[in-house]
């Protein structure tokens, strides 16, 4: 019961982990993601990932800068531009 | 046969260029761990990115295709982006980059094509400007930041991207050396503009994937990103490559300085010797005349 979340950027791989649930700043608006999510593509704007590390826990916040993330059966790859901190 | 002072004066002067070359060599071990470390660091994005292209450009083809991968619909004239190195001191690195670019350009030019180049790093001016002097179209210097990243991919690539939209070619390639070892750095002909489709298997597998907004908005902004990824690649090869050249020429001049030194040695005692032994001569014959 866990979803494989990676945060990739040009310089090096932020993130590999597996995490309960991730909230995405999408182009068309915010999605989160859990475990078995169906295929799915999108553009993602300037904004905040939250990284929900249990069920119920405080979500922790990364910057990302450009770019899109993508859900396959392996988990959600986010490839960001820029990450801040 | 030199004179005593002048062969001192050698033997000093080489120890002092042996110094720089091994200070130098060592210099550029220590900074190819680093560009070989952050090129490591830099392939998953670029391996994900292609594995998300492949499946999105098999899905969006024909006229709907955006222009990035489409092409302008001929290829009369070609862009050479030639990446080169900012430093000397790395061997033949830059002879052989050059040297690359110039067969491509001559292949090209004898098919009739126009051919321009656009360079990226000092050290390919010179010789490039010596046989195509009029055909350069822009200098791109990398040689005020300490280690090229991102950011100067990113310039090179909206330069490129805006170049390409306003109709100034129609192809672009890329030359640059690709790192295989710190004895062989491979210079690459790569085609650029427009994206060639890469190859291999889609992330997406067979499963129907959703895409918001669209596939071709999506493309559309992915292959802008892709060229920069490409472009940051070239940067970081560059990078590793240089060193490795480097590491590799200044373990030569060491080794020749090394050798020449011994041979300047011996050289030096020789006639030192020879110096003391016509004086002893000199003193035995005066004595003898006595």
């Amino acid at each position: 019961m866990a979803l494989h979340f990676e945060l990739v950027t040009p310089e090096k791989l932020v993130r590999s982990e597996d995490v309960h649930m991730v909230v995405v700043p999408g182009a068309e608006g915010d999605f989160g993601v859990l475990e078995g999510h169906a295929p799915f593509m999108s553009t993602i704007h300037d904004g905040d990932v939250q990284v929900y590390k249990t069920e119920g826990s405080a979500p922790e916040t990364i910057e990302v800068r450009g770019g899109f993330a993508e859900v396959s059966e392996k988990g959600l790859t986010v490839l960001a531009e820029h990450v801040e901190g | 046969m030199a004179s005593l002072k002048e062969l001192k004066g050698r033997i000093n002067s080489v120890k002092s260029t042996q110094k720089i070359t091994k200070a130098k060599q060592m210099v550029a071990a220590a900074k190819l761990r680093r560009a070989q470390a952050a090129a490591e660091a830099a392939r998953p994005y670029a391996e994900r990115l292609s594995g998300v292209m492949a499946s999105l450009a098999g899905k969006v083809s024909g006229d709907s295709a955006p222009k990035l991968l489409r092409g302008t619909g001929s290829d009369q004239r070609h862009l050479l982006v030639v990446v080169n190195t900012d430093k000397g001191l790395c061997g033949g690195l830059n002879a052989n980059i050059v040297k690359a670019a110039k067969v491509k350009a001559r292949a090209l030019i004898a098919e009739g094509k126009d051919v321009e180049f656009y360079l990226v790093g000092k050290k390919g001016r010179a010789p490039i400007k010596r046989d195509y002097a009029d055909r350069i179209k822009k200098h791109y210097d990398t040689s005020n930041v300490r280690q090229p990243g991102f950011e100067e991919a990113e310039e090179i690539a909206d330069d490129l991207i805006a170049r390409f939209e306003s109709g100034e070619f129609d192809v672009a390639h890329l030359v640059y050396p690709i790192f295989k070892s710190a004895l062989a750095q491979d210079p690459t002909v790569d085609q650029l503009i427009p994206v060639p489709a890469p190859e291999g298997e889609g992330t997406g597998g067979d499963a129907v994937v959703e895409y918001e907004p669209g596939e071709e908005e999506i493309l559309e902004e992915l292959l802008p990103r892709y060229v920069k990824t490409q472009l940051f690649g070239a940067l970081l090869e560059r990078e590793a490559s240089e060193q490795g050249a480097s590491m590799t020429a200044m373990d030569n001049a060491t080794r020749n300085a090394g050798e020449l030194i011994q041979k300047l040695t011996i050289q030096y005692n020789r006639s030192r010797q020879a110096a003391i032994t016509t004086e002893l001569i000199e003193i035995i014959a005066g004595a003898e005349a006595l």
